[in-house]
């Protein structure tokens, strides 16, 4: 089935009943050539690049719960290319390139709306920092437009321009950046991988790793025992539970972000805009609420709801920023569990020392926007057995050799600083 | 969340700075291989479930408090001064 403007017409005057399923529900299989261990945004991307670019169609997707339950529908939605660190800067900036190929790829609307992000500055030294990043982010190759107070005033006349505590200096915008539908983005990803061929089996919940003489041999789940050559692991804030599982212990401690969305409204807020001396962003979703969040709630959890001081705090960096939005009424509140890594940067590697076992993990609070390329090149290291280059830095023994660490923020390579 | 200090009481959360897993009471020998220094810095158990961490209590008294908790349902099970907490889960 392809979706195109004169089929959703043709469905559309003969009510709409010759829509089928998107993908199958398959069944699991004794054997495959790989295993990927959850049916996530990055899981499903790299089943569908497996198949795409390296041609690999005897592939199972295992999911504990339905396709696309965890973050990927959980996240605010923000698309990006605007990281300063080598590293990460390729990655990122390539992940852009498939965003913006990605609905014709995949044949799906992700509804990706590239409606500029601006990043918010408050002092010299802030607009120092994001000058610099600015011409990072060009040199990559993307687009960076450095603008003044009045500048912003132009893009985001509602701010609150008169406050004190943070004066508004200026803005980075960056045009390309912007939002997507999240749920979109794993169903698009799924019909596209099934319809290629890969088993997409979701209430499968693996139990146990099969480890013979340090080479992987399949995996133990709730459905049964399934075996493969590679073993994919791609559980975001699960992975310290699946990586034990195969006897190890990941730099990565799990903690919970929030997110918010107030009621529906008409169009207000055009762009991103993110306030980092708030820790406050906030962008409008095409069905009208405000959608927004902040900071960790900066302790270990796997509770998929936040405590009421971080949301206190949002609402009241909300606030300040614009109090335009002090009438508006927040609709819900929910929290997805992040895979913290020390430097705040991700891990797309090989396990070492267990011959085909993968690990994507450690997307910090930054995953959405990944998830192309993470599956691009987590597809690349599985089939090839080398990294893709723009993902040859997310190396899992940075950590304990101290080469490479990317910490973006600058704040320090420790776990409860980022 | 409300964490009870040892000294001072039952407070609010936001009293206290988080700074881990109290496995930074663990700290290894200065001479020990960088895997068990990695060990110790970066690479964590991360349980779903009854973990035990660090908190400092910075609004507060200034005590650092070994906190055991669930992560899953946010239940405090037991809070302990780091000065007298064993070195390990007992």
């Amino acid at each position: 089935m392809r979706f195109s403007g004169l089929r959703v017409l043709k469905e559309g005057l003969s009510g709409n009943k010759g829509w089928g399923a998107h993908w199958r529900d398959a069944q699991p299989k004794p054997e495959y050539d790989m295993v990927i261990i959850g049916g996530g945004g990055h899981g499903l991307s790299t089943a569908y690049y497996l198949a795409k670019n390296h041609g690999m169609t005897n592939i199972a997707v295992l999911e504990k719960g339905y396709l696309g339950g965890g973050n990927v529908g959980r996240n605010t939605t923000i698309v990006r290319a605007n990281y300063f660190l080598q590293g990460n800067s390729e990655f990122y900036s390539h992940s852009l390139k498939l965003w913006e190929g990605l609905e014709e790829d995949l044949n799906y609307n992700v509804m990706h709306s590239q409606r500029g992000l601006i990043n918010l500055f408050h002092s010299d030294g802030q607009r120092d920092a994001f000058a610099r990043r600015g011409n990072m982010m060009v040199n990559q190759g993307d687009d960076a437009i450095l603008l003044d107070r009045e500048g912003v005033r132009k893009h985001l006349p509602y701010l609150d321009f008169e406050q004190t505590r943070f004066p508004i200096y200026g803005g980075l915008y960056h045009p390309r950046g912007g939002t997507a539908r999240h749920d979109a983005v794993a169903w698009g990803y799924a019909r596209a991988a099934s319809d290629r061929g890969v088993d997409l089996v979701q209430n499968c919940e693996v139990t146990g790793i099969d480890i013979e003489g340090g080479v992987v041999k399949g995996v133990q789940t709730s459905r049964g025992a399934i075996r493969a050559k590679k073993v994919g692991i791609i559980v975001a804030g699960r992975s310290g539970q699946v990586a034990a599982m195969a006897g190890r212990r990941l730099p990565v401690e799990s903690h919970v972000l929030q997110a918010f969305v107030t009621e529906g409204l008409k169009p207000v807020i055009d762009h991103v805009v993110s306030f980092g001396m708030g820790h406050f962003y906030i962008s409008q979703s095409d069905k009208g609420g405000l959608v927004f969040g902040g900071d960790l709630d900066f302790y270990a959890s796997y509770a998929q709801r936040g405590n009421l001081p971080m949301k206190e705090h949002v609402m009241e960096a909300g606030m300040t920023l614009m109090p335009m939005i002090g009438k508006a009424r927040v609709l819900r509140s929910w929290g997805g569990i992040m895979d913290m890594t020390p430097d705040g940067s991700p891990v797309i590697d090989k396990m070492e020392g267990i011959d085909g076992l993968y690990i994507d993990c450690g997307w910090n609070y930054g995953g959405f926007k990944a998830v192309p390329a993470s599956g691009w090149c987590m597809a690349h290291l599985m089939a090839t057995d080398t990294s893709h280059e723009v993902a040859a830095k997310f190396r899992l023994d940075r950590f304990r050799t101290g080469h490479g660490i990317m910490d973006e923020e600058g704040t320090g390579s420790q776990h409860n600083l980022h | 969340m409300r964490l009870k200090c040892p000294v001072c009481g039952e407070r609010d959360r936001r009293e206290f700075y988080y700074m881990g897993d109290a496995v930074a009471l663990q700290r290894p020998d200065p001479e020990a291989s960088d895997g068990v220094w990695d060990d110790y810095v970066h690479n964590r158990d991360n349980p779903a479930g009854v973990t035990r961490d660090l908190w400092y209590h910075e609004g507060g008294c200034a005590a650092w408090v070994v906190v055991t908790r669930n992560t899953v349902t946010h239940e405090i099970l037991k809070t302990e001064l780091a000065a007298h907490a064993p070195k390990v889960a007992s």
